[in-house]
């Protein structure tokens, strides 16, 4: 049997990993809009 | 000199499959219908708030349907209309999918309690269990009226954002609800129809598979008329004005004309089926036209 060619899977880790960071990025900035958007409600 | 021997690995899902799994076509009628409900309500909302619950619904809508894929992968992978789903074309495996649904969901209702109420969390838990557990595991292989009870769970949408905005209940998103679980038979079966090898092929008991194409066409017209009253409900009671109680009356009678030219039908195989394709698509079309012309008339109300 053969090995599968690395370079696909590495691209799949890669690709993946690429949008895991963005999203987990996203969610920062988005927890931070939303924490300023309830103390401007609040207050 | 050693001889290594290998096993074959499969590649990792790639991310554009996870994607796939959150059935985005579905989930844009599941947004729009929630942004409505939002919109709709009697109170402002901040704009961050809002699209927060916005993307709360979506990503529960997501992580419903990539739970639905994970259990119904053997059923997908007997249908032509989605054997090439991610999990039945075999490009991820369904642990993968199984994690990714159930933390989508889980990720969704935290989300939505941290940035709007946890009554609005509480719904769209609520919403994402019904169609997990009663529609997709429950109801789908058993019964001919799986979608009549499950289209409840794609009802909930205008009552998330509705609660989203206000934190409670009230009737206008109660007939929202109506209109969307009433809609959903009729739109399901006239798919239905024209894809009924499919479902056969697969065992589903869907409605034409069970009763035939003709008990199914008289369902969908009776159908439509407590859907159209539904619709146009809203507008008697006081609940919304003229240019939507007009749009959803022209918007229902339009429906009824093209159910009663599918009960006319007598084809039985897909080649056949035209007025049955234009049904389904109007269908979609209908439900984008009557939630914009509520939110229309809200705002030229407010």
């Amino acid at each position: 049997m053969t090995l599968p060619d690395p370079d696909p899977i590495r691209g799949r880790q890669k690709g993946r990993a690429l949008v895991m960071g963005l999203a987990l990025g996203a969610f920062v900035v988005l927890m931070f809009f939303v924490s300023i958007a309830k103390m401007s409600v609040g207050s | 000199m050693t001889t290594r021997t290998f096993t074959a690995v499969a590649l990792p899902a790639d991310w554009r499959d996870f994607v796939a799994l959150t059935k985005p076509r579905v989930m844009s009628l599941v947004v729009f219908t929630g942004l409505c409900g939002l919109l709709a309500a009697p109170v402002s909302i901040h704009p961050i708030l809002a699209f927060t619950a916005i993307l709360c619904i979506a990503l529960g809508a997501g992580g419903a349907a990539a739970l639905n894929q994970w259990y119904e992968a053997d059923l997908d992978a007997l249908m032509k209309r989605t054997a090439g789903r991610p999990l039945p074309a075999g490009r991820m495996e369904r642990q993968s999918a199984l994690h990714f649904g159930v933390g989508l969901s889980a990720f969704s209702v935290l989300l939505m309690g941290v940035a709007t109420n946890w009554l609005a969390a509480a719904t769209l838990a609520v919403s994402i269990l019904f169609y997990v557990l009663v529609y997709t595991v429950w109801l789908k292989r058993i019964t001919a009226q799986n979608i009549v009870i499950g289209g409840a769970a794609g009802a909930f949408p205008p009552v998330i954002g509705w609660v989203a905005a206000t934190g409670d209940v009230s009737l206008l998103p109660l007939l929202l609800f109506a209109l969307i679980f009433l809609w959903t038979p009729p739109h399901f079966w006239a798919l239905s129809l024209f894809v009924r090898s499919d479902y056969a092929a697969a065992g589903v008991p869907m409605l034409p598979v069970i009763s035939g194409p003709r008990v199914t066409r008289q369902q969908i017209a009776l159908y439509t008329l407590p859907m159209s009253a539904a619709a146009v409900a809203p507008w008697p009671l006081g609940l919304a004005g003229a240019l939507y109680g007009i749009s959803a009356a022209a918007l229902s009678l339009a429906f009824i004309l093209l159910a009663l030219r599918v009960l006319s039908n007598r084809a039985t195989e897909p080649s056949g089926m035209k007025p049955e394709k234009r049904l389904f698509a109007y269908s979609i079309f209908y439900l984008f036209a009557v939630f914009g012309a509520l939110v229309l008339d809200r705002w030229l109300i407010a």
